[in-house]
């Protein structure tokens, strides 16, 4: 079986096949045995750390649970810088959590959580900052200050959960090149290996921001909308 | 006053102990040789012991004597006191800043039965509660805006001309640049060693025991390390965790007859144990959760069900689970006193890196995030307060070198190291798994002191300066080496069964080795 991996150039590397082999344990082949120089990042191999997102064939996987097959061609995540092979620097992706403040002000006494109110952000808790979204999103293609999928979906983890004591801090910091800026297009639902969609999460902050007040600010510039009629 | 408090490892203990240094008034800067949110925390799955205010059934004395009980006679009892008193509070604090626990109808916080406790103890949030955590932790980091330099491999701790701790020595491995970092407490949370076992443990690959076989170089001991648990349920072809949660919630463990052979809510290290026995004789061992139903699966146990899909081709709502025991947490580790400060000055402990005695030779289930949260805040607290009461420490004093990476530069490369990695693991796994005995841990001594004599005939081929994954795997195999000796020498010289250590020449546990195994760099101690 023969893959490709982009590495200064793509190189093409030989390797047994093997039923069911995951593409971590395929790398992991080739830098133990074929060449040390080859470079990736990895933790858990249970899709748990998020640490070795990366594409196969321009999609983003997590290489511990994709299945490999011949001929397909790895590379490293887009939007981010690529530090080497296929690792690549999460450093400025991260800041967009502390940008968005995406933490809880906490309440001087806990309040129960009643079970319906845990379903409201199980899911968004479930995210494990692979950066696929982050990846696969074409926004960053002509606003690199896009506050990005997943730290709006954190910051909804936190503006949904009922212990928050005030979730307005979240709500103010994400009208500017946050909310609005998302083109809807479903990408990042499309690849996230935890099932979160980011789309639907922005979508719900933006119900929660009219409440507060804001409104959209493309929709603004065509006189209110009423243009359109 | 300098008031610098250094942590290096950013899983649940370092992120406790930073937000409490934090709190505390201290500058706080976290090294992480990876990101925060990629360690090993992420990985615990069954939950978190706390007796709570509308426990049923269960009392904090419950919790304590179900903890020492299962530690075998070697632990500390005052210190088990101190982490099933707290317990309470720790949950509490986690319930305050975020985490998603799972809840009841009444909206408490629900609990589930783990292994060898007397009632339903375990708090949780699905099976990913240590995801949930860790990812609630380093939000709160970030809410403090605490200074976390990624990427960063621990080198060295830093001595000042009276052997106190100073700073850390770490390779950035962006540019493979050595940076000396000061301050005058150093905490470490750098995690287990398991991984020595290689693809036979559960452990993530960064489980290399980097603090521990850094904190001997520095003058500090460590205890215990012949205690390694072994989890009962791992994925048989992968490794991979089933969490305890399977069998609490009434999971069976069958053999290829499809029988019943232990109680499976029994301490690890018997369930671990009567599987080995089981497939001593032949017997391939599986996992039975079919009965729990789909919707309980679904809810309650999600992440077991994606795995054993994805790594094992099974689906748990209709087919059986193989599974084998592998390893799984390492009770030894660096010896702390009360503030969880080691006999080096300045230098602290906490988490799966710390020996905090109280575990002793078997860890209960859900003990260890409790661990984390309790003995992380009390290094966090003494180590900024050790810093607030130190002068600054003259940084241009410093003559520490580190030689290590220029000498490795003349290492012959003549072997694979990848391939002593993979044959130390399989060595591990036959000979200092479950069930020991003296002649073939004596061979694997003799075996790991070779490996060490013929490092300088291994060494790294990747020359780049730029993210060298080749010279970090090197450098993390260097310490697990040095840690498998250590291992093997506690296990040759106590002749007895214990927990988890499992001695086939010597069955029984004798009151004469009812003590700790104590060693730091000129060999045993105690």
């Amino acid at each position: 079986m023969n893959i490709q991996i982009q590495r200064e150039t793509l190189v093409q590397y030989s390797v047994p096949e093997v039923e069911g082999s995951t593409l971590l344990e395929v790398l992991n082949h080739i830098k133990t045995k074929l060449d040390p120089s080859l470079t990736f990042s990895s933790g858990c191999r249970s899709s748990v750390c998020g640490s070795c997102s990366m594409r196969v064939n321009e999609k983003e996987v997590l290489a511990c649970s994709y299945k490999v097959k011949d001929g397909d061609v790895i590379s490293p995540l887009k939007n981010v810088e690529v530090i080497r092979d296929l690792v690549v620097n999460m450093d400025k992706a991260y800041a967009f959590n502390s940008l968005s403040k995406a933490w809880i002000n906490k309440s001087s006494t806990t309040p129960d959580v009643s079970q319906e109110e845990e379903k409201l952000n199980e899911v968004q808790s479930d995210c494990i900052l692979c950066g696929s979204c982050y990846s696969a999103c074409p926004v960053y293609a002509v606003n690199d200050e896009f506050k990005g999928p997943f730290s709006l979906t954190r910051v909804y983890k936190y503006v949904s959960d009922v212990r928050d004591a005030d979730v307005k801090e979240k709500i103010d910091v994400i009208q500017n090149t946050g909310i609005w800026d998302c083109t809807l297009c479903n990408e990042c639902t499309m690849v996230c290996p935890q099932d979160i969609s980011s789309k639907a999460d922005i979508e719900k902050l933006r119900m929660k921001s009219t409440q507060y007040g804001y409104m959209d600010p493309n929709f603004g510039s065509f006189g209110g909308g009423l243009d359109f009629l | 006053m300098q008031n610098k408090v250094l942590v290096v490892g950013a899983g649940g203990a370092g992120l406790v102990a930073a937000i409490h240094a934090h709190d505390n008034g201290s500058e706080v800067i976290i090294f992480t040789k990876d990101y925060p949110t990629r360690s090993q925390t992420s990985m615990a799955q069954g939950g978190i012991n706390a007796v709570l205010k509308h426990s049923c059934n269960d009392s904090v004395d419950d919790h304590i004597a179900n903890t020492l009980k299962s530690a075998h006679g070697i632990a500390d009892e005052e210190q088990i006191r101190k982490l099933c008193s707290e317990a309470p509070e720790s949950v509490e604090w986690l319930d305050n800043i975020g985490v998603q626990f799972s809840r009841t109808k009444e909206g408490k916080i629900a609990h589930r039965r783990l292994g060898g406790a007397s009632g339903d103890r375990a708090c949780y949030a699905q099976d990913y509660t240590g995801l949930k955590m860790l990812h609630t932790l380093y939000d709160q980091v970030l809410s403090r805006n605490i200074e976390i330099k990624n990427e960063r491999f621990l080198l060295d701790i830093l001595l000042d001309e009276d052997k106190n701790a100073c700073g850390v020595s770490v390779l950035n491995k962006r540019d493979s640049e050595v940076e000396n970092y000061y301050g005058s407490s150093v905490i470490l949370a750098t995690g287990g060693y398991a991984r020595i076992y290689n693809k036979h443990s559960t452990n993530a690959v960064g489980s290399s025991g980097d603090g521990i076989a850094c904190a001997i170089r520095a003058g500090a001991r460590v205890s215990d390390m012949e205690f390694v648990q072994f989890h009962p349920t791992a994925l048989k072809n992968s490794s991979i965790l089933i969490s305890e949660s399977a069998r609490g919630a009434g999971g069976h463990l069958l053999n290829s007859k499809g029988e019943r052979f232990v109680d499976e809510l029994k301490p690890r290290d018997e369930v671990a144990r009567a599987i080995h026995n089981e497939m001593n004789k032949g017997e391939d061992i599986f996992l039975d959760i079919r009965h729990l139903g789909e919707a309980f699966i679904d809810a309650e146990l999600p992440q077991e069900r994606k795995l054993a899909k994805l790594y094992e081709d099974v689906d748990p709502v209709v087919d059986l689970i193989p599974i084998k025991p592998v390893a799984h947490y390492t009770m030894g580790g660096i010896e702390v006193d009360q503030n969880s400060q080691t006999i080096v000055k300045g230098l602290f402990a906490c988490g799966e890196c710390a020996n905090h005695r109280v575990h002793g030779a078997n860890r209960l289930g859900g003990n260890s995030l409790l661990e984390l949260v309790v003995f992380g805040r009390e290094a966090g607290l003494s180590a900024s307060n050790h810093a607030k009461k130190t002068k600054e420490y003259e940084q241009t004093n410093h003559k520490q070198t580190n030689d290590l990476l220029t000498q490795i530069k003349t290492f012959a490369n003549e072997l694979n190291f990848y391939e002593i990695r993979e044959a130390l693991g399989d060595l591990f796994y036959e000979k200092v798994g479950i069930s020991r005995e003296k002649k073939s841990l004596q061979e694997s001594l003799t075996q790991v002191e070779s490996y060490l004599s013929r490092l300088d005939l291994m060494g790294v081929s990747d020359g780049s300066k730029v993210y060298n994954t080749n010279l970090i795997e090197f450098l993390e195999f260097k310490n697990m080496l040095e840690l498998s000796a250590l291992v093997l020498k506690g296990a040759l010289s106590r002749q007895e069964s214990r927990g988890a250590h499992y001695r086939s020449d010597f069955c029984d546990e004798d009151k004469a080795f009812a003590k700790h195994t104590i060693v730091d760099i000129n060999g045993v101690v105690e």
